[in-house]
Order: C-alpha cells, then sequence, then structure tokens
C-alpha cells in the first residue's frame, strides 16, 4: 500500500504476469533440477518466507516491532506435532488430558489455531503497552515459551525433542491419500502454503482493513480521529500475522519430523526480521525477495565459511540495510523502476 | 442516544475543567454548540482552546465537568468511538497520513463509510467489492471538493502547506460528521487561500455540518462565525454573536492589553 | 528458616550482579532511549576479557577485571560512535533493528574467536565455603558482591557529585534545554553508552569465574536485564537497583521453593505480568535519576 502496491500500477505485466510467471517457474524446479539438496534449502527457505510474510502484516503493515515472532512458529510446530502423536499428561486435580494421535490437517488447523489465539492474548495484553516495552514484551513472551517447552517434559520431551512426527499427508495425483515424504512434494506443499499465505496477506492489505492498518502506522492520533479503532485492528492483525506463522510452524514440523525447543530462539524472530526490513517491510513482495536473499544465504556460504561467519554476515547486512536502505530492495527498486517510467 | 430536539444544542460543555499535573489548564467551562451554525472558540494563546478540543474529541480526560453530544454523555469513550458517533476533528500538526498519496489518505479517512470486515476482505466478497469501489467514488469526490483531484496520486506529504491543511480538512469531513472540530486550520495560510477555506467552511456548512472552530484569524473568525465564546486563562471571559464579542470590554483586553483599552477610552 | 536465609544470601549475590547489569541498560535508555539489545553480548565479552587475561596472558586477577571493563567501555564507545551516532535522528525501531544486529556480529564473532567450547577463569580464592551458622557462601561470591556494592556506589557518586553526572542528569531530564545550557549532548551519549557497556563488561568479568564462559551467556542474561530494568520501570535508575535485587530474590526463592526448572523463566513471567498491571514498572521512569 504505502510501499507503493497500489500507487505503482505498471500494468497487467507486472501485475500478474510476472508474479505468477515467477510462481510456474518456481514450481518447475523439482522437474527441472531434481536436486535434493537444492530442493531441501529452497523447502526451509519457503517456511522461512512464510514467516516473514506473516511478521511483514505487524512490523511492515501495523508498524508494531513484534520480537517475538517465533513463538508462534514454534507454538504451531508443537500443536501440529503433539497433535498427530497424541499425548496424555495430568491437568492437575488428578484429572489427565488424552488425545489420540490425529491426521495431519487436524494438527495443521490445531496450530493455526494456537497461534492466533496465543496472538490474540499477546495483542490484548502487548497494545497497551507501546514502542520499546512491546518489543521486550514480545522478545520475553517467546522467552518463556521456550522455557515450558524445556520443562514440560510430560508434554514436550523438553531437550529429548519430539520424534517420529508424521509427514504431511495429502491426497496426490494417482496414488491417493499418502504421506508426503519425497523432496519435491514437500517442497510443492511448501510453495503453495507460501502462495497462499501472500494472496492472503494481499488480499488483506488491499482492503479496507489494511488501509486501517496502514493509516494507524503512519499516524495513530490522526487514524483514530478517522474512527479506526486502534485495539481492534491491531489485535485482529496480531491473530491473523500469528496464525500464518502457526501454520509455517506445523509445515516446518511436519517436514523436519522433529522438533526441539529450539524452535523457540530469538535467532529465528531475527532472522525473519532481517528479511522482511530487508526486502522491505509493508510491501508485499519485500519479505518474498528478503526471504529469498537470507534463506539461500547459509546455503551459499556453505563451504567457504563457518556458520558463525554467515551470522556475522546476517547481522552485518541487518546494519547496513537499516542506516543505508532503510526501506529496503522493494522500494528502492519500484523507486527505480518509476524514475525509469517517468 | 435521544433524538435531538430542535431546541436542543447539539454540543453541551458543562462545567468542564481539566488538570494537568497540578496545572489549570481548564477551570470551569461551559458553552453549547447549536446544531446547523458555526461557533468559534478563542482567546490567547494558554487559554485551553485545543485542551478542550482534545477533551471533547476524547484524546484528553476531563478533571470535572460533562460533555454532551447528542444529549448523550461522551465521557470515557475513545477517539474512535466519537468519531463513529459523528463527532471528528481536524489536527493543527501532522494533519496527513505521511508516506500514503492523497488518494489512499482520502480512503484512510472514509473509514466510517465502509462496513466491510475482515471476511468480506478476505475471499473479495461481492458486498465488499461494491463498497471498495463506492469508497473510491467518495474519495473522488471529495478531492474534488477540496480542489485536490489533480493531486491524487501525489505522496500526501509532499503537498504544498495550504494543500495539506485544505486535505486534513477534508479527511476530518470526509465520514460526514455532524459535528466537526477544526484546530485552527487556517494558521499559515495566505489570504487567498483563507478565502477559499472559508468558502470550503461555508459549504460544509451548508451540507448540515456543525463547526466548532479554534482560530487566531480574527478576519475569518468575525466573518464566519454565529456564535463566538472567548476564553483566557482556562475561562469563558465572553460569548455571544461576532458584533457584542467584538465590543466585549473584557475581551479587548485579554488580547489587547490595557494599552488598547486606554485608547479605546480615549476614543469614547 | 535456614533454607529461607541461604535463599537470602544467594538472592542478594545474584541481585547485586543483577543490579549492575540493569543500571547500565536503563541509563542508556533514559538518556540516549536506546534499548541496547547488545547489552548481553558486552557481558560476554567482559567474561572473556577476564578469561583471556587471567588464563591466557596469567596477569593478575583484580588487574584483568579492571581491565576487562576498561576494554568493555572502549567497545561500548566504538559501538555508539559507529552506529548509534549516525542513526541519531533515526526512529527507535530503526534503532533497534541496528542492535540487534549489532548483538547478532558480536556473539557470533565471539563464538568465531573463541569456539564453542566453555571456559573456565581461574581465581585466586579458596574453594571452601565460609560458614556462618546456617548459611554458606563462597569467597568468591562474596568477593563479587562486595565488587558489584562498590561500582553500584561509586556509579552514584558519579551521578551526584561530578559535573559530568550534572550533564548526564540534565540530558535524562530534558536534553534540548540541556543542550542549550551547553552540554555537549553527543559525548553525553558516548559517555553514557560506553559507561552502561563498562557496567555490563564488569559484570560478565565478575559473573565468569563464578560461572563459566561461552558465547551465548549473554542470551539469557541480556534478556534478563530487559527483565530487570521493566521491573524497576525503563530509564530509573532507582527502579533498575531494585528491580535488580527482585530479580535476583524472584529467581532464588520461586527456584528454591516453586521450580528448579522454571527458575529462569519467572523473571520473564514477571515481565509479563508487570507490563500487563502496571506498565510504568515499579518505579516510574518519569522520575529524576540520581
Amino acid at each position: 500500500m504505502s510501499g507503493g502496491e497500489s500507487a505503482n500500477r505498471p500494468g497487467q505485466f507486472m501485475g500478474y504476469a510476472l508474479p505468477w510467471g515467477f510462481v510456474a517457474l518456481l514450481a518447475l524446479v523439482p522437474v527441472v533440477f531434481p536436486d535434493p539438496y537444492l530442493l531441501a534449502v529452497l523447502t526451509s527457505a519457503g517456511i522461512f518466507i512464510i514467516g516473514a510474510i506473516s511478521l511483514n502484516l505487524l512490523l511492515g503493515y501495523t508498524g508494531q516491532l513484534s520480537l517475538g515472532h517465533v513463538a508462534f512458529f514454534g507454538l504451531g510446530a508443537y500443536a501440529s506435532a503433539l497433535a498427530t502423536l497424541g499425548f496424555d499428561i495430568a491437568i492437575g486435580f488428578g484429572l489427565r488430558l488424552q488425545v489420540a494421535p490425529q491426521p495431519v490437517w487436524v494438527g495443521f488447523l490445531a496450530a493455526i489455531l494456537v497461534a492466533g489465539g496465543f496472538g490474540w492474548l499477546l495483542g490484548r495484553l502487548a497494545f497497551r503497552v507501546r514502542g520499546a516495552f512491546f518489543v521486550i514484551l514480545t522478545v520475553c513472551f517467546a522467552q518463556v515459551l521456550r522455557m515450558v517447552a524445556l520443562n514440560w517434559v510430560e508434554l514436550t520431551q523438553g531437550p529429548m525433542a519430539l520424534i517420529g512426527i508424521p509427514g504431511f499427508a495429502l491426497w496426490w495425483p494417482g496414488e491417493g491419500v499418502v504421506e508426503l515424504t519425497r523432496k519435491d512434494q514437500n517442497y510443492w506443499l511448501v510453495l503453495a502454503v507460501t502462495v497462499l499465505a501472500f494472496l492472503l496477506v494481499r488480499q488483506l492489505v488491499q482492503s479496507r482493513f489494511g488501509r486501517a492498518m496502514v493509516a494507524l502506522r503512519a499516524n495513530e492520533s490522526l487514524a483514530r480521529s478517522v474512527g479506526i479503532r486502534v485495539t481492534h485492528y491491531l489485535t485482529v492483525a496480531a491473530v491473523i500475522s500469528a496464525g500464518i506463522a502457526g501454520a509455517a510452524g506445523s509445515l516446518f514440523a511436519h517436514y523436519t519430523r522433529i522438533i526441539d525447543p529450539d524452535v523457540f530462539l530469538f535467532i529465528y524472530t531475527v532472522t525473519m526480521v532481517i528479511m522482511v526490513v530487508t526486502g522491505g517491510k509493508g510491501t508485499l513482495w519485500g519479505p518474498v525477495v528478503g526471504g529469498f536473499i537470507f534463506g539461500l544465504m547459509p546455503d551459499l556460504l556453505r563451504g567457504t565459511a563457518p556458520p558463525e561467519v554467515q551470522w556475522v554476515i546476517y547481522g552485518a547486512a541487518m546494519i547496513l540495510f537499516v542506516m543505508f536502505l532503510p526501506r529496503g530492495i522493494v522500494p528502492a527498486l519500484q523507486a527505480l523502476l518509476r524514475r525509469r517510467a517517468a | 442516544m435521544s433524538a435531538a430536539t430542535p431546541a436542543r444544542p447539539l454540543l453541551e460543555v458543562e462545567n468542564l475543567a481539566v488538570h494537568i499535573g497540578g496545572l489549570v489548564a481548564i477551570a470551569d467551562m461551559s458553552f453549547a454548540v447549536p446544531a446547523g451554525q458555526v461557533v468559534s472558540l478563542i482567546g490567547p494563546n494558554g487559554a485551553g482552546k485545543t485542551t478542550a478540543f482534545n477533551v471533547i474529541s476524547g484524546y484528553m480526560r476531563a478533571t470535572a465537568g460533562r460533555i454532551r453530544f447528542e444529549g448523550s454523555d461522551l465521557a470515557g469513550l475513545t477517539p474512535e468511538r466519537i468519531a463513529a458517533r459523528g463527532l471528528t476533528r481536524s489536527f493543527q500538526r501532522s494533519s496527513v497520513f505521511a508516506g500514503c498519496s492523497v488518494f489512499e489518505n482520502a480512503l484512510m479517512a472514509l473509514h466510517l463509510r465502509g462496513r466491510a470486515g475482515l471476511l468480506g476482505a478476505l475471499l473479495a466478497l461481492p458486498f465488499a467489492r461494491r463498497e471498495e469501489k463506492q469508497l473510491h467514488a467518495e474519495a473522488e469526490a471529495l478531492l474534488a471538493l477540496v480542489g485536490l483531484a489533480d493531486r491524487a496520486a501525489r505522496p500526501a506529504d509532499s503537498l504544498a502547506y495550504g494543500e495539506q491543511r485544505r486535505l486534513g480538512i477534508a479527511m476530518a469531513a470526509a465520514s460526514r460528521p455532524r459535528l466537526l472540530l477544526l484546530d485552527e486550520p487556517a494558521a499559515g495560510l495566505n489570504p487567498t487561500e483563507t478565502e477559499a477555506l472559508m468558502a470550503l467552511l461555508r459549504a460544509l456548512r451548508d451540507q448540515g455540518m456543525t463547526v466548532l472552530l479554534v482560530e487566531h484569524d480574527m478576519a475569518m473568525v468575525m466573518r464566519l462565525s454565529d456564535h463566538i465564546v472567548v476564553l483566557n486563562q482556562g475561562r469563558i471571559i465572553a460569548a455571544g454573536p461576532p458584533d457584542a464579542v467584538r465590543r466585549d470590554k473584557a475581551v479587548i483586553r485579554a488580547y489587547l492589553g490595557s494599552a488598547a483599552e486606554e485608547a479605546l477610552h480615549a476614543e469614547a | 528458616m535456614d533454607q529461607t536465609l541461604q535463599h537470602l544470601v544467594n538472592g542478594t549475590v545474584l541481585g547485586g550482579t543483577y543490579a549492575l547489569l540493569g543500571i547500565g541498560l536503563t541509563l542508556v535508555f533514559g538518556i540516549m532511549r536506546v534499548v541496547n539489545f547488545t547489552h548481553g553480548e558486552l557481558y560476554t565479552f567482559g567474561a572473556y576479557m577476564a578469561y583471556a587475561l587471567v588464563a591466557l596472558l596469567q596477569l593478575d586477577f583484580i588487574l584483568s577485571l579492571v581491565l576487562a571493563t576498561v576494554l568493555g567501555i572502549g567497545l561500548g564507545a566504538a559501538i555508539e560512535l559507529l552506529l548509534l551516532r549516525p542513526m541519531r535522528r533515526a526512529d527507535i525501531d530503526s534503532v533497534m533493528l541496528v542492535m540487534i544486529g549489532a548483538a547478532l556480529v558480536l556473539q557470533n564473532a565471539e563464538m568465531w574467536a573463541w569456539g564453542g567450547v566453555a571456559k573456565l577463569i581461574p581465581n585466586p580464592f579458596p574453594g571452601e565455603p565460609l560458614v556462618l551458622g546456617p548459611v554458606s557462601v563462597l569467597p568468591l561470591r562474596l568477593f563479587v558482591l562486595a565488587v558489584a556494592a562498590a561500582l553500584l556506589l561509586g556509579f552514584w557518586l558519579l551521578l551526584d557529585r561530578t559535573r559530568f553526572g550534572v550533564a548526564m542528569r540534565a540530558t535524562f531530564q530534558d536534553p534540548e534545554t540541556a543542550a542549550l545550557m551547553g552540554v555537549r549532548i553527543g559525548w553525553v551519549n558516548t559517555a553514557t553508552f560506553a559507561l552502561g557497556s563498562g557496567l555490563a563488561a564488569a559484570a560478565g568479568a565478575l559473573l565468569g569465574p563464578v560461572f563459566i564462559v561461552s558465547p551465548t551467556m549473554g542470551d539469557l542474561v541480556g534478556l534478563k536485564a530487559f527483565a530487570i530494568v521493566i521491573l524497576g520501570g525503563l530509564g530509573s535508575l532507582p527502579g533498575a537497583t531494585i528491580g535488580g535485587f527482585a530479580l535476583g530474590y524472584v529467581e532464588e526463592f520461586a527456584g528454591g521453593f516453586v521450580s528448579t526448572e522454571y527458575r529462569d523463566a519467572f523473571g520473564f513471567l514477571l515481565i509479563i505480568l508487570v507490563l500487563a498491571l502496571r506498565p510504568q514498572g515499579l518505579v516510574p521512569a518519569k522520575e529524576r535519576i540520581g
């Protein structure tokens, strides 16, 4: 919106043909380059791009710097894994809560609902406090969840990790309902969910709803004066953002088949933040562009540099982008295109 | 909400007091705004005008007193709720959504004119799409009304100062409120722009909007207002139609100091 | 009862270093409006420098602690000059992002330089605990508490009694007026950040010998420092001191009586509660510092 999506109308080509052509190309990757390593890299990049797309809704459109975003990702991962594995825990007063293993789609829904529910909770809580307080609150929120995951061994197996998580099961052409075990199947699944998440967010931000969010970011007092309900819009944005992140977490759990409390690490939030900030917060394509760059970078650097160096580069890139290209790559490109066109 | 009888003023401010951290911003203020009029709130700097605006529009809490709009109490309502009831305001500074185009600004200001919710937006329901089209049309009409139609694609913060002010007023009026609070709309405008502004305000009044104005430009206040309330140091020192206020000694003293008063006496 | 006393002593020792951490962080926020994500990394840095000086260069223990603090001050000054000074006009979120980037760089540079294996810092104190009736405490921990208390006191005196302290307090209250009165805000900022970093490094150097030194030791500590300043009210010095001790006691008692596993989580739960119920913290930040 304010990043120029609606202001910038370079015609049908940029609007439809290019994005869908891009998706088609991505869909062809497993056919043209059936390299399992490449597919694995792209799949995990895709999962993070979904996370970044969801974060962008909060960070970019409502302007709330949420640094606990990985909490929703992790909640989704655990909710989905636990629903499909089943669990049996004491819930006090001598009662036990037993859940039999559920199909994966139930896990996927559970992930969205649980993460969205916590998003609502955090939204209600956190939007009472703003600015630096909000940021610190979100960081602490993720940290508490990590500690719960580490210590509630009966439910989460703690540091021993949840293992044997089933893969995604879907109807597949010619095979009926099967568990997705092949790299290309998981790749297509993640690609499809990424496209869905993108379309969902696009639909949202280009509506009256999205305008209200951007208005709140641009000038809160003014937004309230024209009747935009702050807490309502911020909370709903938090719920949707958390729900999408939860879906990404679910994909992650059923793709890697194993999750441990480290899914709540701050560093993953930082990764998503870097993707959004470098790509361009508050633009639809920003998280995708940033996500590709930082999703693929670790693997481009692999072999040439130890992982610590990769993170040093991430950190340095973040500093440089914020200092020298604060609006990110996509807005800079759009400005360039506009100048060319004019 | 009880229907406003013709006799009942649109806005009633009764014994309003606002203390900010021990400081008395407004001591005791009572006035009423009858429907269909232009009422001006004037007074020297620090008289409590902007504070009064902030309290009426829900941005600040009153220490004591009551504010009724169409007969119902506004106490404890948030600015957005008050706006939804039909009372909106403009701001002295930062009156537009920076970083957004003029057209987007107009659309954002039309928020209350739409009702499409989350589902409508996500599923692109026919109803939501129809509404969106209608909002676009309204935004265009709004910009045409304030003469900014040809600026629609420009970033709002790149507009000239006078144009930004006009856009700000248009945005406050976008939801077609019954009462419009304008905070120094003429500040920083040149005579031509002020003239255009007055025409705009008259047009808004003729459309049925009641206007409450805080303004320093006395010429404009005198020509435009039906009723004037004069504040000094948090108190009302005079109220009445422009002609009466113009001749009020307390007003002259507050505005021009004793020198002017002496001059007046000498003249008399 | 005996246990309670023991927890009280342990909580005090812990609280002293927490206060040290909190003061540095809250000072930087109060004066510069910067949420300093590198604070935990400066803590780590201090610990590694102490390790390098004591274990590798075989320097005197006390001298090493002093040098580690001085190096922390230097690193802090460098960060301020390189990153924060150019960002003075930027919004608070952008500055936060830059600081997160810097924290990422620092932590991984440390990991790169020192490897992932934890280090031990040798110390000259006897390993036998001092036993006083029902309470026992390691001499090293008493030393840590004493130094932390001395640093806290020294810091208060600095703010209260020196011209520099006056300049800092003036900036805290109203940067624009302070600038008009001839306070050089730029240098106050640099000095503030350097001092805050020095305090973090000192805390790291002090606690390094008590625990072990690892590249990620600053993660939890950095977050706890946030807990402390939120508890006390962001930007309030007395608040940070109280918050530091409060967190020390809460962790110690909750860890002792409620659940050892969730020991570290109590601090964060406390923040969430404080923010939900009393966002301004225990001590409102708008009160004067010093």
